[in-house]
């Protein structure tokens, strides 16, 4: 099957037009020695069977995201049904870039909306039209410091509370300049007092996550000005969900925030697509990869929208772009518009104490059982939604029972990225996980000591 | 449509409203740790119907492939099938999490692996990572690897990129951030990268070519095979932008032509919806000798049948991680789902389709637009919008075709044809589309000549007219309480 129209008769027509007799002929520049392969595919199902296909595919996943206490980077938040109301409509998602405004007037007010928005949320002044997701943001806010060093500081201090594959993403950005990352002592164990001693002449950005990989809030009093004192730039990796309760990066002088927005009406889709957020100060705003969109007049002195700064990008300065960036993540970002729109402020502040009071109850509760320690490694730190138990058995164990003889989808091991983590996991408590599958994790963690 | 002015979201925002009811905490509420909140989170109050009518009204000035035309060339703007978007969302792919065990996601792996072998096939490559999130995300990727590959061999001396000066700005741009340097390649009079430029640029500081084929002018490179056989003769490699794979797949796969890597856009040929701009998809796909440098994690079948039958791996001298967890795989869904219904002879067919509706348009056309290169050409080709001696100018017929309700091609590009609009019909539209096309375009051809001011004027049926693009970077008025100032 396929989606072409043309009947026998339109396209004998079109060829006579052309002017050559069969569409073989159309492909005569083709090198006669490989033209026109044997292609071994599959043979083409209906529309009926590729259903059920997909069905059966997906049916061979588990999938329950109330009993799902997995997260570290990709989380199973509540979405309102509004937000996929939005993305459905075939003007927006069946569109492509706003290269002509006139035509493109929604999804530019949208994408405006949407920089407004991050921009309140996050604390910071501009916001550009999304990213990839949160690893590819804060790979860009890396370039961006590394250029705003004007190529005099090559040192990118990024604390190993930072999600580990964010970390690897950045690594791999870097490989081809001539900057490097510390992270402190070899196992990740350094502390923010050990990483401001890293920072030095050489240091173009330090990158920290907040709340943290394990789900705590960093101590970030004075941190900026330690980092601004140094002439580099502070980039914080947050979760936008957080921000509905906790302060901004803003507010404690980052210059850039990045985050994976997926959180914000997005499913977690094994992983992608999600929504890459990227904000930062204004002074910024002509080292900013991606686009923009900005506020303008049309010819009538009506208000309108255009992608703008566009001389910072691959199309028009080529080899001196900013980035390669071209096609980002529009439409997830469209969502998250709806979605922060529909949840609005007291929403939004509502889901983030929901996660804080529920994952603060499993913690408790996880706490009292015998052979548990919860966050063993900094007993006292606020935490959002996310938190780290020692195990009296490993995680991998741990976790085929609960899958196996309770049908819970248990926490993130540890030990694979953090050494000095061996049979600790990190879990994750959001506002689908009601009382009652909490209770239902304990229970089954208690007898998997006993 | 209305021309009055949609009011933002902040403009709507009353406070109190409220857009959602959310269930009352089932567990005892924690103290709040007083020094981590913030006061307000500044986000706007509105009503659930506010919203759904905020968003429709905004939909409506927005023009998609659903609504019409959008012969937007190198982006294959083509019908986006309405299965693939249940099936993305099918609870079982949506809400499943990267971080499940493998055992957990078996249906998920399945479809990765199926895809990875197909997309191999289709291109004619050894391997196949699914990890990048869009096209120049891939040429990243695959630059990053034949920097890899050169390093490995002693050879990093290889600091060259030649690139055809018809090229993506995607090219020259990931190249840099790869950290080689872009050298341009001129075309010929026949619209093919100039033969003796190639042969003279080749020594042993060039790592490869990036080539586009077709190219941009929508042209199927005369000397592919000789272009090929100079790099790789030079020690360079040959990479493939898969942007306009759209013509050729199912007719030549580049691999066979000699290509070392390219990338595949799903959003384009596998019809993964662009979505206003993304999420994309940008798969790259390699040849033997750079398969093990490929970004991962892939998956890969278990080698015993007893363990679960799909695992994930890094290759072996992998180049790391390009995106977190497996890339995009909701369009991947997607484009599993695309290729299945169409099998072999399917693709082939959109290919063969593409190419024909492309050739219809030029041929339709060229008396009424010079079209610089008018030979049979793939599934675009590229024309000179200007009307000749009439002030009439490619930016102005592109703003005119959206009064007859089409989506203008994309217009100045490539950079070596002045006035450039580059048609791409795809393979979905019928011919009495393109015939209504040919249509608007020759009137406008007509205005130009007997009104010139009201095409110089176009858009008249738009919500906006033209739009102050200067304003709007002097002022960078880039959310809604930025008050303009000197930028």
């Amino acid at each position: 099957m396929t989606y072409v129209p043309h009947t026998e008769h339109e396209t004998r027509e079109m060829l006579d037009a052309i002017g050559v007799p069969r569409v073989d002929d159309l492909f005569a520049d083709v090198p006669a020695g490989v033209r026109f392969p044997k292609l071994k595919l599959p043979p083409p199902s209906s529309e009926m069977e590729i259903m059920a296909e997909m069905q059966a595919l997906a049916a061979r996943n588990c999938v329950d995201p109330s009993l799902s206490f997995l997260g570290a980077g990709a989380y199973h938040h509540f979405r309102p049904a509004v937000v996929d109301y939005v993305l459905r409509r075939g003007e927006f998602y069946t569109s492509y870039t706003q290269y002509q405004p006139e035509t493109s007037q929604g999804m530019l007010q949208a994408l405006f909306e949407y920089q407004s928005m991050i921009c309140r949320l996050t604390g910071m002044e501009v916001s550009n039209a999304s990213h990839y997701n949160g690893a590819t943001a804060l790979a860009e806010a890396v370039l961006l410091a590394l250029n705003a060093a004007q190529g005099k500081r090559s040192k990118i201090v990024i604390s190993p509370a930072v999600h580990p594959q964010y970390r690897a993403v950045v690594r791999t950005y870097l490989r081809a300049t001539h900057a490097t990352t510390v992270t402190g002592d070899e196992d990740g164990r350094s502390d923010l007092d050990q990483l401001r001693r890293l920072l030095d002449g050489e240091t173009a950005a330090l990158v920290i996550q907040n709340p943290n990989f394990f789900g705590q809030c960093e101590p970030v009093d004075g941190l900026a000005e330690a980092v601004h004192r140094a002439g580099a730039l502070l980039v914080v990796v947050t979760d936008p969900i957080a921000l509905g309760l906790l302060r901004p990066p803003g507010a404690y002088g980052a210059d850039v925030v990045v985050a994976d927005g997926q959180c914000l009406g997005i499913p977690p889709s094994f992983g992608g697509p999600h929504l890459g957020v990227f904000a930062s100060r204004r002074e910024h705003v002509r080292r900013l990869s991606g686009h923009l969109v900005g506020e303008t007049v049309d010819a009538e002195g009506r208000r309108g929208y255009v992608l703008t700064l566009a001389t910072r990008e691959q199309h028009i300065r080529r080899a001196k772009a900013t980035s390669n960036i071209c096609t980002n993540a529009a439409a997830c970002a469209l969502a998250a518009a709806a979605y922060l729109a529909t949840m609005g402020k007291q929403g939004l502040r509502g889901v983030a104490e929901l996660c804080f009071h529920k994952s603060h109850h499993a913690a408790a509760e996880i706490g009292r059982l015998a052979g548990f320690t919860v966050n063993p490694q900094a007993p006292s730190r606020p935490f959002f939604k996310e938190f780290v138990v020692r195990l009296p058995r490993p995680p991998a164990e741990v976790n085929r029972i609960l899958r196996v003889q309770h049908g819970i989808i248990g926490g993130y091991d540890l030990g694979g990225d953090f050494p000095h983590l061996a049979n600790h996991m990190l879990l994750a408590v959001t506002e689908l996980n009601t009382r009652a599958a909490i209770d239902r994790l304990v229970s089954a963690l208690s007898r998997i000591a006993a | 449509m209305s021309a009055v002015t949609i009011p933002t979201v902040y403009e709507l925002s009353v406070p109190g409203r409220h857009g959602i009811d959310l269930p009352e905490p089932d567990v005892p509420p924690a103290p709040l740790p007083a020094g981590e909140l913030r006061a307000d989170c500044a986000l706007p109050e509105l009503s659930q119907v506010d919203v759904v009518r905020h968003y429709l009204a905004l939909s409506q000035r927005n023009f998609g492939v659903d609504a019409g035309f959008y012969p937007l060339g190198s982006c294959t703007m083509k019908f986006n099938p309405k299965e693939n978007e249940e099936i993305a969302r099918i609870a079982g792919f949506a809400e499943t999490h990267p971080l499940q065990e493998p055992e957990t996601v078996q249906g998920n792996l399945a479809v990765m692996f199926a895809l990875q072998q197909w997309l191999a096939e289709i291109g004619g490559f050894a391997a196949v990572s699914l990890q990048p999130a869009a096209g120049a995300h891939g040429e990243f990727t695959g630059l990053l690897m034949m920097r890899a590959y050169h390093g490995e061999r002693g050879e990093a001396t290889r600091t060259r990129i030649l690139i055809p000066d018809s090229a993506h700005g995607t090219n020259p741009a990931s190249t840099t951030m790869a950290g080689f340097t872009a050298v341009e390649v001129p075309s010929d009079a026949r619209g093919n990268l100039d033969l003796e430029a190639v042969r003279a640029a080749c020594d042993d500081t060039v790592a490869g070519i990036m080539m586009t084929n077709p190219n941009t002018l929508g042209l199927f490179e005369e000397h592919v095979e000789e272009v090929v056989r100079l790099v790789r003769g030079c020690g360079g490699l040959v990479y493939g932008d898969g942007a306009n794979l759209n013509a050729i797949a199912g007719i030549v796969r580049p691999g066979d032509l000699g290509f070392d890597v390219m990338h595949y856009n799903l959003h384009k040929t596998f019809s993964t919806p662009h979505g206003g701009g993304g999420p994309g998809s940008g798969p790259v796909g390699v040849s033997a000798r750079l398969a093990d440098f490929l970004p991962g994690p892939l998956v890969a079948a278990a080698p015993d049948a007893e363990a679960s039958r799909y695992v994930v791996a890094m290759p072996a001298k992998s180049i790391g991680r390009v995106s977190t967890f497996y890339g995009n795989f909701g369009m991947l869904v997607r484009a599993y789902a695309y290729i299945k219904r169409h099998g072999a002879a399917g693709l082939r067919a959109n290919s063969e389709h593409a190419v024909l509706n492309a050739n219809y348009l030029r041929v339709k056309l060229r008396d009424a637009y010079t079209v610089p290169f008018d030979r049979i050409n793939m599934h675009e080709f590229v024309c000179r919008g200007a009307v000749e001696g009439t002030g009439v100018r490619a930016l102005d017929v592109a703003k005119r075709l959206l009064d007859y309700g089409f989506h203008p091609p994309t217009n100045y590009f490539p950079l070596i044809v002045p006035e450039a609009l580059m048609i791409e019909p795809t393979e979905t539209e019928s011919k009495p589309t393109l015939d209504a096309f040919v249509i608007a375009m020759r009137a406008i051809a007509e205005e130009a000549r007997t009104n010139p001011a009201l095409v110089k004027g176009a858009p008249h049926e738009t919500p906006v007219r033209r739009l102050d693009e200067v304003k709007a970077a002097r002022e960078l008025v880039l959310s809604d309480r930025a008050k303009p100032q000197p930028g």
